[in-house]
């Protein structure tokens, strides 16, 4: 039996408003805000990046998994911000929390996908006994250009997995995954923002390989929709996974503690883990969750697990989900975010 | 170039880690090869807790050079729970706000970097410890 | 140990000097110490500067000087202690002449601080800091001295305009001062109106970027008495002490334990206690700075620095008057000849040669001279004989 032994999170303090981006590029917000299910996002300090975030996640999650460092063997970071082209965060995660030097490291990058494929490797790593612990981050401070549709949502925010044998807080049920070559999203080296297919990546994109996951892992199982207490969904926008839920026979109250776009935006990699810790925030032991995650480019990792006693036990060690994001927040104003988000142009 | 000297200090700029001296206890951070209070010469590594309170502050108006877009930017000496106190940023508040006294804890951020192409260096910045 | 007598001194003006280099101030200062000691004679040379590889890409000013001070040969060395580079540089004189080794030694402070942009300057500056555990985090000088002052204000209810009025009193005397960088009066306003730099200190509390540079002759007071100088200023102690590096590993950031040090083994040195002493030059690199400094030579209590001031105490006709010359604030701070300057100033005061600013019957000076955060500090009593 593995599953996760530890989660922790991390949301920036900082927020915009969908109302201050569309003021600028002279957008009508309430069809933005209806459209997308979004009212505000993220936005990282300056001093935050993707390795920050994913060792303050990944610090919180140590605290609940109660372990020695030394004991993890391996480390994989997820995410489309890594502060460096070439050279790991996971390194800078590893160091951190004092889990060098014999440990297993890798940089993932699947777009939004990349922290689930941590998770998904760190699960099935434990399980063939080669580690005894590994970590699955997903992290971003992903960036949209400015007046697109995305920099209504693009945000930052990081979710670490603690994952092992024994002391679980969530038990894995099982997993599946669902990947094709879907050219719906993507970045160029050296570009500084992505470009999307526009319409291109709802039906053939997300709701094809979500959809593909959820039916895959439900047939391989034998598990029903309303056999779940929880689920959770990519959520590049509040619209796509509501709909896709209600479509594959979901109900919100299901979905409901793991949305968390409306009021946090699309962290990318950080996405449905982070949805998924807020979940576990509010789980019973026994529970069923299902969390699926989706990268473009294009593919889905779906997850089952099932909430343990010691869920109970840890939860209160550290911040809960909620309280990272309704609490001591600090709005900016566009120009302030142009300048954290490093979008002024100034002399080399 | 200073490549080496950031890594160099990777066990008190990543993980807080000071020198426990092995016959007084005191702390010294970053560690010593010699006890400043006793000269006992063998320590063991003591993880600080990052946890503490604001001692004095300043709000760095002029900014060095490299810190330029951070400003206004506090910086204070923070007492911790371990005894000892130390020189840090404070960072996620508006600096305007702060008291000598305040609640703050480590967390891990970026301090500084090497031109755009160049390092990162990252380090212990402080926070206010609103439990979030 | 032989008695040590001053019997040169020399300035260049201070400022923003775009015409003269390192070399040329350091020569000009060496010239006037000259002529002003009436003698050629120098058998050994000390140099105090913080960082000219820093501010001018030039080290080893042990032979630059020399060699365009036209004494190829003579033996020199340079002494580096931050900002108190210059007190140290007589401080190494004084042993040179005291001990028998050499009979005639040029102690010279030099800094040309304007070849470099603001930021560099203060870069090169903060190398006075803990580079890895302060600079690093993103502060400078102004930022140390400011976790000092809002300590200070919070602990002994010093006030924003107490410190102002330090910047006022030493602007009143660089006023006085021809070689003042910054001969004007100012008011309160002035400073408190001031740009912010790191709260709670403005542009005015600070001690400006300057080029310049300072020289005295030291020989025995037997030589001096040769050379007939009256009256004969002559250095009756000197003391020297270290601190922390580090600001935030004191065990109390507003006692000054080097200053306190080095008074007390100066004072014992000179057989004197502070009261003995009739003004002094101090190092007001910031205004909070001399506040502490005279807190620290026992001239007030702890705390009441900042009254003391407000009350007229350290003023020019004040019963303990504290930088004639308008100090590092306003006769500025080319910090490796600072050190050096405050003695050209006190020997000035003693030799009753002040002009406007002169302190009536001066006998006994101190001066005090530091580096960085306090972590090091010299200094030196002067006597009129």
């Amino acid at each position: 039996m593995v599953g996760i032994v530890g989660y922790g999170t991390q949301i920036p303090r900082y927020r915009i408003k969908v109302e201050e981006i569309a003021k600028v590029w002279g957008a009508d917000a309430p069809s933005y805000k209806k459209g997308l299910n979004l009212n505000e996002k993220s936005v990282p300090c300056p001093d935050e990046d993707t390795a920050t975030l994913a060792v303050n996640a990944a610090r919180n999650a140590m605290i609940r998994a109660g372990i020695n460092p030394k004991d993890i063997g391996a480390v994989y970071v997820g995410s489309e911000s890594h502060p460096y082209a070439v050279k790991p965060t996971g390194t800078i995660v590893s160091e951190a929390l004092g889990a060098c030097p014999y440990v297993h490291t890798a940089d993932l990058e699947f777009a939004c996908k990349a922290g689930s494929e941590g998770m998904f490797i760190a699960l099935h790593l434990v399980k063939s006994g080669i580690v005894k612990y590994a970590l699955g981050i997903g992290a971003d401070t992903s960036q949209g250009a400015p007046g697109d549709a995305l920099e209504y949502s693009a945000s930052a925010g990081a979710a670490a997995y603690v994952m092992g044998a024994d002391n679980l807080v969530a038990e894995l049920i099982d997993t599946h995954c669902f990947m094709t070559d879907t050219p719906d999203f993507w970045r160029r080296e050296h570009a500084n923002y992505p470009e999307h297919g526009g319409r291109f990546t709802g039906e053939p994109a997300y709701m094809k390989h979500v959809s593909g996951a959820v039916r895959a892992i439900l047939e391989k199982t034998n598990i029903r929709p309303e056999d779940f207490n929880y689920m959770i969904f990519h959520q590049p926008n509040g619209k796509f996974p509501v709909q896709m839920a209600l479509k594959l026979g979901f109900k919100e109250p299901q979905f409901r503690h793991g949305l968390l776009t409306p009021t946090l935006g699309n962290t990318y990699s950080g996405s449905s883990p982070l949805g998924l810790a807020a979940t576990l925030d509010v789980a019973k032991p026994g529970e069923q969750i299902l969390m699926v995650s989706y990268g473009s480019g294009a593919g889905s990792d779906a997850f089952i697990f099932k909430a343990t006693k010691r869920l109970d036990e840890v939860r209160n060690l550290v911040p809960l989900v909620r309280k990272q994001l309704d609490e001591h927040k600090i709005y900016l104003e566009y120009g302030q975010y142009a300048k954290f988000r490093h979008k002024i142009l100034k002399p080399e | 170039m200073e490549v080496a000297k950031h890594w160099r200090e990777t066990p008190e700029r990543y993980r807080l880690e000071a020198g426990k001296c092995s016959k007084c206890g005191k702390i010294s951070f970053p560690g010593r090869l010699i006890c400043p209070e006793c000269g006992y010469r063998e320590f063991v590594i003591h993880k600080l807790s990052g946890k503490g309170k604001l001692d004095t502050f300043t709000i760095i108006r002029t900014a060095p050079s490299g810190f330029e877009d951070l400003a206004p930017y506090a910086v204070g000496i923070v007492e911790l729970e371990d005894g000892i106190k130390i020189l840090g940023q404070i960072t996620d508040c508006d600096p305007e706000t702060l008291k000598t006294g305040d609640k703050l804890v480590a967390k891990f951020r970026r301090i500084n970097e090497d031109g755009k192409t160049g390092m990162i260096y990252y380090a212990y910045k402080f926070v206010p410890d609103v439990g979030i | 140990m032989r008695d040590v007598a001053i019997i040169g001194i020399g300035m260049t003006k201070f400022g923003e000097l775009w015409e003269k280099s390192l070399r040329d101030l350091a020569v000009e200062a060496a010239l006037k110490c000259l002529a002003d000691a009436g003698t050629d004679r120098i058998d050994s040379i000390t140099i105090g500067c913080m960082t000219g590889g820093l501010f001018n890409g030039q080290e080893h000013l042990a032979s630059l000087i020399p060699d365009y001070l036209g004494r190829r040969n003579t033996p020199a060395v340079r002494v580096e202690s931050a900002c108190a580079s210059g007190g140290m540089a007589v401080r190494a004189a004084f042993m040179e002449v005291a001990s028998g080794m050499s009979d005639y030694v040029l102690a010279l402070g030099v800094e040309k601080m304007n070849d470099v942009s603001g930021d560099l300057a203060t870069a090169a500056l903060a190398t006075a800091a803990d580079g890895d555990y302060e600079a690093f985090h993103g502060i400078n000088f102004p930022g140390l001295y400011a976790l000092m002052a809002r300590a200070h204000m919070e602990k002994y209810g010093t006030t924003r305009e107490q410190l102002a009025l330090v910047a006022v009193k030493n602007h009143r005397n660089g006023a006085l001062n021809p070689h003042s960088q910054f001969p004007m009066e100012i008011t309160v306003d002035t400073v408190l109106k001031s740009a912010g730099v790191a709260d709670p200190l403005c542009l005015f509390d600070c001690s400006p970027v300057t080029d310049g540079a300072a020289a005295v002759l030291l020989t025995t007071v037997d030589e001096a008495k040769k050379l007939g100088k009256q009256p004969l200023v002559v250095i009756s102690g000197i003391g020297a002490a270290t601190d922390t590096i580090a600001l935030s590993q004191r065990k109390d950031i507003l006692k000054l334990e080097a200053i306190e040090l080095a008074a007390q083994r100066a004072l014992k040195m000179a057989g004197k206690t502070i009261k003995d002493i009739q003004f002094a030059e101090v190092h007001d690199c910031f205004t909070i700075a001399e506040i502490m400094v005279i807190e620290a030579l026992g001239i007030v209590e702890p705390g009441q620095g900042g009254p003391a001031t407000a009350a007229g105490l350290t003023a020019l006709d004040g019963k303990f008057p504290i930088n004639p010359s308008g100090g590092l604030k306003s006769k500025g701070h080319p910090v490796g000849a600072t050190g050096v300057a405050q003695i050209c100033e006190a020997v000035t005061q003693l030799r009753r040669q002040a002009g406007k600013r002169q302190i009536k019957n001066a006998k006994t000076a101190l001066t005090q001279n530091m580096g960085g955060s306090g972590g090091s500090c010299v200094i030196h009593i002067l006597e009129a004989k």
